[in-house]
């Protein structure tokens, strides 16, 4: 037990904490104009593929990093336009997203690497005190996203596409525009998460290596009230959670079973969206469209 | 605006519409629910492309393409239901669209300048204030405010009066007399020939769509306006005998209830309701009446008191259990609670009918039998559709309003509760609801008449009271009480007060 | 009603079904032909896998069982007015409950043990589908998310269960498994020399008993009318919580045969990965349109791609592409639907379909 309380598990935490975060503040983007954004696991799963990809063609990870970020904004785009201009059910275009994420990048990783569990090895994003460079970067975007959204004229106006559309376009504001902007923006930065994953915290990629994560993000979005800060707060919790299990693996002697450990954040954000998470605190205009125009 | 048409898929909105407003004039447009008014104004404003026309603003034909160029073009709207963001303030209300040079918001700047224009106005308002925690008279000002402060010279405001209270209303027309003084020339949408006498210059009356006269309003009549409005040989007051009130079918004694927003309660002392006659309620919107409905139709819980239908207890009961104690609805809202809207006609009839036969047995829908009555139900009250499995979206609002009551006649009930059951339908179908109404009560049930349009209440009433408030603030035997007296009691007075004005 | 009615538009319904499975099995091609892969030879071993020959049929129907009875939980919450996401979840949790009863070797005959079994499966899936439904209808908490935390809490706690906790449950560490279900609660193997279990004729049953129950009964009716107007069917006197509750309790039972039918048919012992169905069981209600009948086609049609997959190996394509087509035909059914709604973009078609004739 000396040993479990160490830096090694605030570096862990932390670790485990910045693809949530990135992930997260995307989601709020995205949600606060008004577009409900399930994709965010595929997103992730098609950053981390393409960083990884993109390291591997060109042999450059910072070229990789940026593949990897553009395409997921390439998967959010197909999200904006379904959901945006098709004006289907977010929901539904987000679980379709999810499905093709999933199936391109296995069939990606066989027909690139020849193998069904994952990619060959490729170079990783300089490190700062044991921990990858994007990890710094996740914890500065959160005053940066929350500045955008409370400060200036843009994230005035993507609140208010999120709110109440039909004011929205009353004030002249092109709410297709703004929407499209925000669902792009958490593309990027789910793709970031992802390519956290893949070439920040480890070196290649495996078959759904998110492994759920958007979803953990979208749970920590609504438990922090969409707002960055809350939302920090709970990705930290699911972080912790996870980082604790993984020390507590390695550290003999610890009194509770790690398994049944992990179970703990669904547990605690189930019964904090059941009491704490009142429907009204969300953007009011959540999955609406304008009706006239 | 010069002969604008804009057709929808089944109907002609607009069908050649002239409108001439000049500058620095109060020009009211007058016309029915339906006549075709707020489509001319989309379009005015940018959001629907007429299909034939030409729009001109200071003499410069113009083409908008969205709310945007309206508004560069100094074009502002106050819209009936308010276009405004409730968590957000009141500053950030009103330079939404319009917040000024740089990204970031310079939030003391856009205050200091919202305090001077609101001063400058007489719009005296809170800049820091949450619009959520503002009255609605108030909500309407900052919509003024927003519209002057993205530099409107033309202001257009649709039907603004509807949710207000009388001395609300008199502050509005003061403000509309102060912004023409200073050169702003208003539109103002309405139905209601009385606030075209208070408040306009001019007048311009159209019917399904068409212009059918402009007027100066001071050499006109109310008289002319309405015969212009509702065309001729139409009557609107409905042929009827006095009534004969028999027996107590719905009572309530100290009745209170939950708000649905805000904290003041329902808080009913006494309505009684008798067979064979025609109670009216009337008062401003937002004054409980949504929550009377509610408790009368069993949808919220009451905290206190009685209710009796029939002499059975229903204070605990749900829908169902005020159905079988002989009550039937006409809802407010044909679309979100009348009506499933996909659902074929005769599931629509089964709606709050599926308790048990004719239309169920055992837990069993039976299908045929609902459709056989359904169709009767349709040929008995000329509900115009194809089949009963025409789904209920298809048809139009009159049909659709008749099938509502073609179900709700079908128990037989013995109390009708009747919630705004003309809203939206044209000439022809409130004709026949206004009819329906009055063989109901012939028929000796008791009809409960609630609706936001006095001169309806007045016109059909046997009996007529005032929610003001949460409560009941006057009960009158109808013919006996003024247009002006009801008015005041709406606005708040107390009855005494209301004598002695 | 002689006729078997889908819903209102139903042609244009089955049509558009049909049009974006094609649309989507073409743009899997265009992905293969971009890799370099020969699409022709991939869809031609796809086919061969699906259904030519007795076992590739039968590999077909052992497939579809269970996407069928999730695809039925699924639509059954849908015409509540629920996007249940916990279709997942409710499976494995159905899976492993029925296979724990199956492994306990209560020394029952088959008679009882398989029907006891079964609903021991559908009982686990029932309770893990009564937790949103209540948290929904009582708290107003939001199904996507909690069925989303309630599928990794499945998989969680099944992992813990199996991997620590040998010592009071039928379980076996070694394989992060139960133990095998006996053969007296296995179902029965319908045809010689293959492993085609009795879960199709379940599935099959099921959405038939669906179809009766959404389109026949007043509960069914309640379900339907809660899903398309809460304001009207409060007012029409029917209890919005109640009857999410009990249409969310359904589709978990659903989902939870689905599992137990796994358990109990294929494997003969629950897993403790997850199979993945939940997603597809989206799919699977999209395409059929949420209605039990359209359900068991697009069941067939999903558990013949998933069937057929692996033979795609063959020519040297990830079984994977199956999850990117049936992606595809989500995208291409949502799609679809704009054209659906937009009247000037249909007439303009009719005009032209008019002309044309």
């Amino acid at each position: 037990m000396d040993h479990f309380f160490t830096l090694d598990l605030l570096t862990r935490i932390l670790r485990m904490s910045t693809p949530l975060i990135f992930a997260a503040l995307g989601g709020i983007l995205s949600e606060r104009s008004g577009v409900i954004n399930i994709a965010l696991e595929g997103l992730m799963l098609i950053g981390a593929f393409f960083a990884v990809a993109g390291t591997y063609w060109t042999g450059n990870v910072w070229l990789g990093l940026l593949i990897g970020v553009l395409c997921a904004m390439a998967g959010a785009l197909i999200h904006a336009v379904w959901s945006i201009t098709f004006r289907g059910d977010q929901i539904v275009v987000g679980t379709a997203v999810n499905l093709i994420a999933l199936g391109l990048t296995a069939f990606l990783v066989q027909s690139i690497w020849g193998t069904a569990g994952g990619s060959d090895r490729v170079s990783s994003l300089p490190k700062i005190g044991g921990m990858s460079i994007l990890v710094p970067l996740a914890f500065v975007m959160v005053p940066l996203v929350a500045f955008f959204l409370y400060r200036t004229k843009l994230g005035l106006r993507l609140q208010a596409c999120g709110e109440h559309p039909q004011a929205a376009v009353s004030a002249g504001i092109d709410i297709t525009r703004y929407r499209y902007l925000a669902v792009l923006g958490s593309g990027l930065l789910a793709g970031l998460g992802g390519a956290y994953l893949s070439i920040g915290n480890l070196n290649y990629f495996t078959l759904d290596m998110t492994n759920g994560r958007g979803f953990i993000a979208l749970a920590a979005v609504i438990l922090g009230g969409w707002n960055p800060w809350g939302a920090l707060a709970a990705c930290l919790l699911f972080g912790a959670a996870e980082g604790i299990q993984i020390q507590g693996q390695s550290t003999p002697g610890f009194p509770i079973s790690s398994d049944l450990l992990v179970t703990l954040p669904y547990i605690v954000t189930l019964i904090a969206i059941t009491l704490f998470v009142k429907a009204r605190s969300g953007p009011a205009g959540l999955g609406r469209h304008a009706t006239t125009s | 605006m010069e002969g604008i048409v804009k057709r929808f898929p089944g109907v002609v909105a607009n069908d050649g519409i002239t409108l001439l407003v000049e500058p620095g004039e109060i020009h009211a447009l007058l016309g029915e629910n339906g006549a075709g008014k707020s489509t001319l104004m989309n379009i005015l404003f940018g959001l629907y492309t007429p299909d034939e026309g030409v729009v001109a603003v200071n003499d410069q034909p113009v083409s908008f393409s969205g709310p945007r160029d309206a508004v560069l073009a100094g074009l502002g709207m106050v819209h009936q239901h308010f276009m405004l963001i409730p968590r957000f303030t009141v500053t950030e209300n009103i330079i939404l669209g319009n917040e000024g040079s740089g990204l970031v918001l310079d939030r003391t700047a856009a205050a200091r300048r919202v305090r001077e224009i609101s001063e400058s106005y007489g719009l005296l308002i809170d800049p820091e204030a949450k619009v959520e925690d503002l009255t609605v008279g108030l909500q309407q000002r900052v919509e003024i405010l927003k519209a002057l402060y993205h530099g409107s010279r033309i202001l257009i405001l649709d039907e603004p009066t509807a949710l207000l209270t009388p001395q609300e209303i008199e502050d509005l027309y003061g403000i509309l007399n102060r912004l023409k003084a200073d050169g702003t020339t208003i539109i103002f949408i309405t139905h209601k020939l009385k606030e075209v006498a208070a408040v306009s210059d001019k007048v311009t009356v159209i019917r399904r769509g068409k212009t059918v006269g402009e007027r100066i309003t001071s050499e006109t009549t109310g008289q002319e306006l309405a015969d212009l409005m509702v065309g001729r040989g139409v009557s609107l007051t409905v042929a009827r005998t006095p009534a004969t009130p028999g027996r107590t079918i719905l009572s309530a004694k100290n009745l209170t209830a939950q708000p649905i927003h805000g904290h003041k309660p329902l808080s009913i002392a006494d309505l009684e309701l008798r067979a064979g006659e025609i109670l009216g309620v009337c008062g401003v919107e937002g004054n409980g009446q949504a929550e009377l409905v509610e408790v009368l139709s069993g949808l919220r819980p009451i905290t206190g008191g009685t209710l009796a239908v029939n002499e059975i207890d229903c204070g605990q009961r749900d829908p169902n259990g005020f159905r079988e104690a002989g009550l039937s609805y006409i809802p407010e809202d044909r679309h979100h609670r009348g009506l499933v809207l996909d659902f074929p006609l005769w599931e629509n009839v089964l709606l709050g009918n599926a308790q048990g036969e004719p239309f169920v047995r055992r837990g069993l829908v039976r299908g045929r039998k609902t459709q056989d009555v359904t169709r009767q139900l349709m040929a008995d009250f000329d509900v115009r559709a194809p089949s009963p499995e025409t789904p209920a979206r298809a048809l139009s609002g009159g049909n659709q309003q008749k099938l509502i009551i073609a179900r709700e006649l079908f128990r037989n009930p013995d109390v009708l509760l009747a919630i705004q059951p003309t809203r939206g339908l044209d000439v022809g179908a409130i004709e026949f609801v206004h009819k329906e109404l009055v063989r109901v009560r012939d028929e000796g049930k008791a009809v409960m008449l609630l609706s936001y349009d006095l001169d309806e209440v007045m016109d059909l009433s046997d009996r007529i009271v005032v929610m003001s408030e949460y409560q009941i603030t006057g009960e009158f035997v109808a013919g006996e009480v003024t247009r002006n007296h009801l008015g005041l009691l709406m606005g708040g007075r107390h009855s005494d007060e209301a004598t002695q004005a | 009603m002689k006729r078997l009615k889908l819903s209102s538009g139903s042609i244009v319904n089955i049509g558009g079904s049909i049009i974006a499975v094609a649309i989507a099995l073409l743009l899997g091609a265009l992905v293969m032909r971009l890799s370099g892969a020969d699409p022709w030879a991939a869809y031609k071993a796809l086919w061969n896998g699906a259904f030519v020959g007795r076992r590739s049929i039968s590999e077909t129907l052992i497939y579809s069982a269970p996407l069928i009875l999730a695809g039925l939980g699924f639509a059954i919450s849908s015409r509540a007015g629920l996007f249940n996401i916990g279709i997942e979840g409710q499976l494995i949790t159905g899976g492993f409950v029925a296979a724990l009863v199956g492994a306990w070797d209560l020394g029952l005959p088959s008679v009882i043990y398989v029907p006891l079994a079964l609903l021991a499966g559908a009982l686990g899936g029932a309770v893990w589908g009564f937790f949103p439904g209540f948290l929904k209808a009582r708290y107003g908490a939001h199904e996507v998310i909690t069925t989303i935390m309630l599928n990794y809490l499945a998989i969680r706690l099944i992992t813990y269960l199996v991997l620590r906790r040998d010592d009071i449950l039928p379980v076996d560490p070694t394989y992060v498994a139960t133990k095998k279900v006996v053969d007296a609660a296995r179902l029965p193997i319908l045809l010689d020399r293959t492993r085609l279990h009795a879960g199709i004729l379940i599935a099959l049953g099921a959405a038939i008993v669906l179809w009766w129950v959404l389109f026949k009964t007043r509960f069914g009716f309640n379900v339907r009318a809660v899903g398309l107007s809460q304001g009207a069917s409060a007012y029409g006197g029917i209890k919005w919580g109640s009857t999410v509750v009990i249409a969310m309790v359904i589709a978990g039972a659903l989902a939870g045969l689905a599992g137990a039918g796994e358990s109990l048919g294929l494997h003969g012992r629950h897993w403790s990965t997850a199979p993945g169905y939940g997603f597809t069981a989206i799919a699977v209600g999209l395409v059929g349109r949420n209605h039990p009948i359209g359900v068991i086609f697009s069941g067939l049609l999903f558990g013949a791609l998933n069937a057929g997959g692996p033979a795609m190996q063959s020519a040297h394509v990830s079984k994977e592409i199956v999850q990117l087509i049936q992606g595809f035909i989500i995208l291409a059914i949502a799609a679809l639907e704009v054209v659906n709604r937009l009247p000037s973009i249909r007439s303009r078609m009719a005009r032209r379909a008019s002309a044309g004739a």
